[in-house]
């Protein structure tokens, strides 16, 4: 007598899966883990007290922003696109001593950032964007990288070839110092607008 | 007649046999990249737009901190404010917060805590400049603003 075969009824399996997936879906959030990095001097009582560097003002790239966002680079009101800074700063660093009035060489020079405290948060991300574009460019035209593999491989530096072609970008000379590092100065913002 | 009663010599239904084979597939792609959200966000979160964005390297060293305007205003005020966990706190406790972050990490990683700041685009730097004060007390100075990325237009 042959025995009946078991089975399971199977017709509702793919609503049951099709409930699981909605679930998913609905509870997914894909992570962005992602942005623009800084690192952030020491605090004010690590500095030494008579520490008064001083900086030629041909050294220094001065860009500022007032609480109705409006920019001033160099002391001149800056109207123009992120990528015009961008091309700006550039120029500014790579000067090597061309131009009287910019800059002596990478090394030497500084880009000062100043904000006021009602300063929109989005205005100083697209700022900040745009200096960091310009040395990322600088960086990644050194090493022959296209700019994505440049931000790619720099948060990535334990990979030895990815290390090499940082130090490459940057100019890192024998005895350790950089040759382009990047010199931002995030200045404490003013207290006009805003509180 | 008869003509119009002949039958179309192709089959016409889609074979669903399949159907479950695809679906669980689809299912296991969002239960393994499917995270839980373990704290609510109780700030807005517009995140400004940006080209040069960096990845973050290792999740373990992050601690993440959400500054922005309160969603239930009537209960917090409109000014933003800066929620960590699940509780705002104010700049003076960014130092505490950031002493307890660290006290999770091992002793060797802990100078490596990355503060990744969501900050809404409409926050005032203000704000911000508090906590990067506290941050650089706190000796916490890998710092990453988050943002989404900004699409090129060609």
């Amino acid at each position: 007598m042959p025995r009946p075969v078991p089975d399971i009824p199977n017709a509702s399996m793919a609503d049951i899966a099709f409930l699981l997936l909605v679930f998913f879906l609905v509870t997914t959030t894909v992570a962005n883990d992602k942005g623009l990095s800084i690192q952030l001097p020491p605090p004010p009582e690590a500095m030494p007290p008579d520490m008064d560097i001083k900086i030629q003002e041909r050294n220094l790239f001065k860009i500022q922003v007032n609480s109705f966002d409006n920019v001033l680079v160099e002391g001149n009101p800056f109207t123009g696109s992120p990528a015009e800074l961008t091309d700006m700063i550039k120029k500014f660093v790579l000067n090597y001593g061309a131009d009287p009035n910019s800059s002596d060489n990478p090394e030497k020079a500084i880009v000062s950032y100043k904000t006021d405290r009602g300063t929109s948060h989005k205005k100083f991300i697209e700022i900040l964007d745009a200096i960091q574009a310009a040395y990322y460019q600088i960086y990644a035209d050194n090493a022959g990288v296209t700019v994505k593999k440049w931000l790619d491989l720099s948060s990535d530096l334990n990979n030895p070839e990815n290390r090499r072609l940082y130090d490459l970008g940057r100019k890192k000379r024998p005895d350790g110092s950089v040759e382009i590092p990047m010199a931002l100065s995030i200045a404490e913002p003013t207290k006009i607008g805003g509180k | 007649m008869s003509k119009f009663k002949k039958k179309a010599a192709v089959k016409q239904e889609i074979p669903t046999s399949s159907m479950p084979d695809v679906v669980f597939m689809l299912l296991f792609f969002f239960m393994v990249t499917t995270q839980m959200r373990e704290t609510s966000i109780n700030v807005k979160q517009q995140l400004p737009e940006a080209t040069q964005l960096k990845k973050l390297a290792r999740k373990s060293l992050v601690a993440y901190m959400y500054i922005g305007e309160p969603k239930k205003t009537e209960q917090w005020g409109k000014e933003p404010k800066i929620q960590v966990n699940d509780v705002f706190i104010e700049p003076k406790d960014v130092i505490q917060w950031v002493n307890s972050e660290k006290a999770k990490l091992n002793e060797f990683e802990r100078d490596q805590l990355t503060v990744s700041m969501k900050v809404d685009s409409e926050a005032k730097r203000g704000i911000i400049a508090d906590v990067e004060t506290e941050l650089r007390k706190a000796n916490a100075r890998l710092l990453l603003y988050s943002t989404l990325q900004k699409r090129v237009e060609n």
